[in-house]
């Protein structure tokens, strides 16, 4: 095996294209459980924590850029105003010790349909900038997403940053899991409010081989909430649009029965997140201030 | 590979390091520090959390070329046998040791949790505790006389001065 440390982005990206078998790590997180339990012996590791690009964030014409190595403790104590819903989620994830290593790009490229982030990326329409040799390319969040722990990234690719417009409207995170620490999610749900363009985002995560949003129910609710002139009156949500907003949540999953949870608890699960977390997050939409 | 980087305040050098090796086992292995634990070798238990740049982290998960120059501090660095850290003595006075195999890792835990929380100046309230500990797993105490630790080593760091002149 070997190990190679680049310590520019440039330099990463050529190891990438002279080694495509070359197994990046980050935080190691998933990497080195993987390699502990002899189940991944790569061909070379391509330690991604000496590239300064990385580990930074920074605003580019209102949108968040997120390197692909900050870790999620960053991301809750620098972020937390600015990206309320990946916070949230983040805040979620294993232990103080994870969160300190973990990252969104170690987390996007695993692509496990019960990663933490892909809800609140889904919701907030993130976009993944990824690069290689040939060029950099951005992928919406809703195409990243391939299959099983697949994504979109080429073999000669590496991700270089997430980009997440700040919110215009509240955001919100829920995840059933038996304990409050140290848990894969058996289900999860990302909400994000889009007041500017009147419309609504939506993530499933763990009840599918993938994460995805569900479009339906986000249309449905977007449909109601201008046609009953709510965005602009900020009255009181009707409890059937609410519970009608949960049961389409629940049909856009595609579950299976495993030993965190059976399909139909993970369905049912979802419905009264969807619920629950419109709920808070229309209380928060009604009082706080016009914008 | 070799590895080079400084651990309790030490410079170290090992050579002959499989580039797929944990630093975990580098500390235990090779540089003669069993100190830190290990136990399930997959991040769930914090048996063997140690200090890399004064950042707590498992270090079954840190691969060991990443601490190429990085500065790690383990739990041999806290103390030594005639003068406890006050973090250790804390332990032992609450009775949070039985097997003593996830102190290792709770020490660093608790020594970050009480050192950030007095830094922002007041002691760590319990929800804060426990928040702080998630990652550590104790199958012997039930966790009481590790909080009761936690508070008394709080305590303690708060107020130096009181006991005998150090
Ligand atoms: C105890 C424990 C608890 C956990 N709890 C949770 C949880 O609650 N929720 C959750 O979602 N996850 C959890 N995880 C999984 C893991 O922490 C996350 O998936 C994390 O985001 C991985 O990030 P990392 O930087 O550690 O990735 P690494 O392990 O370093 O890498 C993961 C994958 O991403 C690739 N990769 C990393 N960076 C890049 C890049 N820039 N470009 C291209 N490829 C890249 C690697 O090659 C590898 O395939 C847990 C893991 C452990 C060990
Ligand atoms: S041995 Fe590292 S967390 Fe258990
Ligand atoms: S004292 Fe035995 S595991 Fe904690």
């Amino acid at each position: 095996m070997r190990f190679l440390q680049p310590t520019t982005w440039a330099e990463a990206l050529e190891a990438k294209t002279v080694h495509p078998d070359a197994v990046a790590i980050a935080g190691g997180t998933d990497v080195m459980v993987a390699v502990n339990f002899g189940r991944l012996r790569p061909a070379a590791l391509l330690d991604l924590t000496r590239v300064g690009e990385l580990q930074e964030w920074g605003t580019e014409d209102g949108v968040v850029r997120l390197g692909a190595g900050v870790p999620y403790a960053r991301v809750i104590t620098e972020l937390g105003d600015r990206l309320p819903g990946l916070a949230m989620a983040s805040r979620t994830i294993g232990s103080p010790q994870i969160r300190n290593r973990g990252t969104v790009g170690g987390n996007l490229a695993t692509a496990s349909p019960a990663g933490d982030a892909h809800p609140a990326l889904l919701a907030a329409d993130a976009e993944v900038e990824v690069a290689s040799v040939r060029g950099t390319r951005t992928i919406p969040i809703s195409d990243f997403y391939r299959g099983v722990k697949r994504s979109a990234l080429a073999a000669d690719e590496l991700i270089a940053a997430v980009r997440i417009r700040p919110p215009s409207g509240p955001q919100q995170y829920s995840k059933i899991g038996t304990r409050n620490a140290m848990v894969i999610a058996v289900a999860a749900f990302g909400l994000a409010l889009h007041p500017d363009r009147r419309a609504v985002g939506t993530g499933i995560g763990s009840a599918a081989p993938t994460p995805r949003r569900a479009t339906a129910a986000e249309d449905f609710l977007a449909g109601e909430l201008a046609s009953a002139g709510l965005w602009e009156s900020r009255a009181e949500l009707p409890a059937t649009t609410a519970a009608r907003f949960g049961e389409l949540v629940a049909s856009a999953a595609a579950p299976i029965d495993d030993v965190r949870g059976t399909a139909a608890y993970r369905v049912h699960a979802l419905s009264v997140m969807a619920r629950r977390t419109l709920g808070w997050a229309w209380t928060e939409y009604r009082t706080s201030k016009e914008v | 590979m070799r590895l080079t980087c400084t651990v309790n305040g030490s410079a170290q050098q090992v050579d002959d390091v499989w580039e797929g090796e944990s630093l975990l086992y580098v500390l235990r292995e090779r540089m003669g520090l069993p100190g830190s634990k290990n136990a399930c070798e997959q991040g769930e238990c914090g048996s063997c959390t140690v200090y890399l740049d004064g950042v707590p982290v498992c270090s079954c998960l840190v691969a060991a070329g990443q601490a190429e120059g990085r500065a790690i501090g383990t739990v041999e660095g806290m103390g030594s046998e005639e003068t406890l850290h006050p973090v250790q003595q804390a332990f032992l006075d609450a009775g949070a040791v039985q097997c003593g195999f996830c102190t290792p890792g709770l020490l660093v835990a608790t020594d970050d949790l009480v050192t950030r929380s007095l830094a922002a100046g007041a002691p760590p309230a319990d929800a804060e505790i426990r928040e702080a500990l998630a990652g550590n797993l104790c199958r012997c105490t039930g966790y009481e006389k590790i909080l009761d630790a936690v508070k008394l080593a709080a305590q303690r760091m708060a107020a130096p001065t009181t006991g005998a002149p150090r």
